[in-house]
């Protein structure tokens, strides 16, 4: 917990050093410090347009869904359906990474099992379904329908391999 | 993400009206997890505003767009970690860039790692998951978007056995 806390303060001091060096290029002009600090507020507004949104979804589900519903469809019992499971709940999942590590997080604390989380982890950065009609639309059908293929297996296999390698604290 | 905010108010609308207390809750725990992942985040939206500037598009069209192929792949999957892109600019670089003649096995090698493997998320994903299990996702799928390139490339006829 003491080694928790002690790399959040790092992270602030990092912080602030950060916004002391953009508001001194903004004075000074300086262009590179501009440009960061730029490409910062546009995906601080980006991020703010999704997170709040899934966080009260996240909230709602931890109230709302049973701990046995999450059991028997992604825990120790659901056997190979579970990985299915975790795809179709994937492919819908918006934003990126980012909201797909708290989610996965919750259904691991509401008893899914670890090689399923990370099978949603997995696919929800390739199954995503605006971003595959994205992509096909940019790079052609036949590119997503390969790298969908190739990939989801791929991503089982290894989930259930390190599922198998690794034990995670049983959350709260 | 129109949908989001639609189904969020239709859940929320739903909670209020069977459940009040419920509700309350509801949004007390969002609102204490997402207060709790706050400085990783802010820590990864750092980074990503000082990449993008190191890795502006034209530099990127530069390195991707080489003769040697397999050079290529290596170099896109080596970008695509270290990066992190919203979607929406992903595609359409990779659009462009497939109009300047980058090869579907490169740009591959290069969304997908985009994608599957995150240096700059780490943070926020060792924060749930650990550093151990983040480390091994992360590398597996490393090798998982070279395989996916392969195999667009042998698919494509862009590299013959």
């Amino acid at each position: 917990m003491k080694l928790k806390k002690q790399k959040k303060k790092i992270n602030y001091i990092l912080f602030i050093f950060y916004l002391i060096f953009v508001v001194l290029s903004w004075t000074f002009n300086y262009q590179p410090g501009v440009q960061i600090g730029i490409n910062f507020t546009d995906f601080v507004k980006s991020m703010f347009k999704i997170l709040p949104f899934a966080f009260i979804l996240i909230g709602l589900f931890e109230v709302w869904v049973k701990r046995e519903t999450v059991e028997k469809y992604l825990g120790h019992a659901s056997g190979c359906k579970g990985y299915f499971w975790a795809i179709i709940l994937s492919s819908t999942t918006v934003g990126g990474a980012y909201v797909a590590f708290p989610v996965a997080y919750s259904l691991y604390s509401k008893g899914a099992k670890l090689s399923v989380v990370l099978t949603y982890i997995g696919s929800s950065a390739i199954t995503r379904i605006p971003m595959s009609i994205f992509e096909a639309s940019f790079l052609g059908i036949k590119f997503t329908l390969i790298r969908l293929f190739v990939s989801i297996p791929l991503v089982i296999l290894t989930s259930w391999a390190i599922g198998k390698r690794f034990y995670l604290k049983p959350a709260k | 993400m129109l949908l989001l905010y639609v189904l969020t108010g239709l859940f929320l609308l739903l909670s209020l009206i069977l459940d009040r207390g419920k509700t309350q809750k509801a949004i007390k725990i969002a609102w204490k997890k997402f207060i709790n992942i706050m400085p990783s985040f802010i820590i990864m939206l750092m980074l990503v505003s000082i990449t993008l500037y190191l890795f502006p598009d034209k530099l990127i069209v530069k390195y991707l767009g080489g003769e040697n192929i397999y050079k290529g792949t290596f170099l896109g999957s080596i970008l695509g970690s270290i990066t992190l892109m919203p979607g929406f600019i992903v595609f359409p670089l990779s659009g462009i860039l497939l109009k300047k003649g980058v090869s579907y096995m490169v740009l591959s090698s290069f969304s997908t790692t985009l994608m599957m493997v995150g240096i700059i998320t780490f943070p926020i994903e060792s924060e749930y998951f650990g550093t151990k299990l983040s480390l091994a996702r992360n590398v597996l799928s490393y090798f998982i978007a070279l395989i996916v390139a392969a195999a667009v490339g042998i698919l494509y006829g862009e590299v013959i056995l």
